[in-house]
């Protein structure tokens, strides 16, 4: 796991060797390294970090997505490195609006990626720019909406108690 | 006569009655009874029943469950059917057939999600009638604790459900006892299918149109 240093580091190696408008920025929290990167240079980063970086993380151990309303830009794609001869774990970040939600596929430098980027489509509508089979993955295919956005609603039914009785008139039906 | 000892008395009972048994049927086979002799003898052994009543008799036993989990409550349901603690051939269900053209019941066993409703629609629209289904455990009868985006709220807005377990999960106790409240609405019932029971008449399904 690189420190805060380390970090830093590994961000100024990021800019030097891609761009410099790569990197949006680092964090350091909880002892995990987060690096936030452009997503316009996802794959650029990423196939740095696992080739031809000197401390390289070849490995994508995972790849989720995040909502983070209130803040702008809202969705954040993550994407979990795993060096497993150093045993060190970088997190990479990008974050995209809701209204140009679009990520530049890593299927064919991670095919793990596969499955999870559908996932990330399927739950928060984040499109992956070159993915072989970008379906639903989890939900059918008829489904409309992304349900793991924060703004969507819970669904299912109103459950009474006591206290919202009054709110469900003639719930008995 | 040449004398035929096969078979013994019952514990308990007097050799020369058990003597006077084999002589009698011995007789009614022979066709030597005759008159009210025949008529104790017949009202002896004949148990006289109603063939709808017979016929429910040999269904309320003989209910077979299609092999088929959806979530955590099929463990317990798996419990039920497989260990000698909790023996489910006690009732005749033991049976487990692998495919819906020969099951008989379906235990609903965990949540339905919205994706799998159709299929579980489709397996019941495969079974032979009569047919019966179990609602086992909250989610399937309500959704739950998962009353979410993904799951459908109780398993009965898409097919007709008989007996309802609450319980997450129900003890196995309770799965058996539902399957004995089963038991019972198959003796009473009349033989009528689900349409027929539940005034649905006019929603089967659509045949698929090949072009």
């Amino acid at each position: 796991m690189p420190d805060a240093t380390g970090l830093e580091l590994v961000a100024q190696r990021v800019r030097a060797a891609v761009a410099d408008a790569a990197v949006v920025g680092t964090t350091y929290e909880h002892e995990q390294a987060m690096l936030e990167i452009a997503p316009a240079r996802v794959r650029e980063v990423l196939t740095y970090l696992r080739d031809e970086d000197e401390e390289p993380y070849e490995f994508l151990a995972s790849l989720h997505g995040v909502d983070y309303l209130p803040e702008e830009p809202r969705l954040g794609v993550h994407y979990q490195l795993l060096s497993r001869a150093r045993v060190e774990r970088l997190g990479v970040r990008t974050r995209v609006t809701v209204d140009d939600p679009v990520v530049p596929s890593v299927v064919d430098l991670f095919p793990t990626a596969n499955h999870q980027e559908r996932e990330v489509f399927d739950m928060f509508g984040v499109q992956f720019d070159g993915h072989p089979d970008p379906r639903r993955i989890l939900m059918p295919e008829d489904y409309e909406g992304f349900p793991q956005r924060r703004d969507f609603p819970i669904g299912g039914e109103p459950v009474l108690f006591t206290f919202n009785e009054h709110k469900y008139p003639r719930w008995y039906d | 006569m040449e004398v035929v000892r096969s078979g013994r008395a019952r514990p308990g009972e007097d050799p020369a009655d058990f003597r006077q048994r084999q002589l009698s049927a011995r007789q009614m086979l022979r066709g030597d009874i005759e008159g009210d002799d025949l008529e104790r003898y017949v009202e002896e052994r004949v148990m006289l029943t109603t063939l709808e009543k017979a016929q429910n008799w040999a269904r309320r036993n003989a209910c077979w469950p299609l092999g088929f989990g959806l979530a955590c409550c099929a463990i317990e349901m798996i419990t039920v059917i497989g260990s000698p603690r909790n023996d489910i051939s006690r009732f005749g269900a033991e049976v487990v057939r692998a495919s819906p053209r020969q099951a008989d019941m379906i235990i609903l066993s965990g949540r339905v999600s919205i994706k799998m409703a159709p299929i579980i629609r489709r397996i019941y629209d495969q079974m032979l009638e009569p047919k019966w289904v179990i609602s086992m455990g909250a989610c399937a009868s309500s959704a739950g604790m998962f009353n979410n985006y993904a799951l459908v709220a109780g398993a009965d807005k898409f097919l007709p459900v008989d007996v309802y377990i609450p319980g997450c999960p129900p003890r196995p106790e309770a799965l058996i006892y539902g399957i004995m409240k089963l038991q019972d609405k198959i003796a009473q019932d009349p033989s009528l299918g689900w349409r027929q029971r539940y005034g649905a008449e006019g929603t089967e399904e659509a045949p698929i149109q090949v072009a």
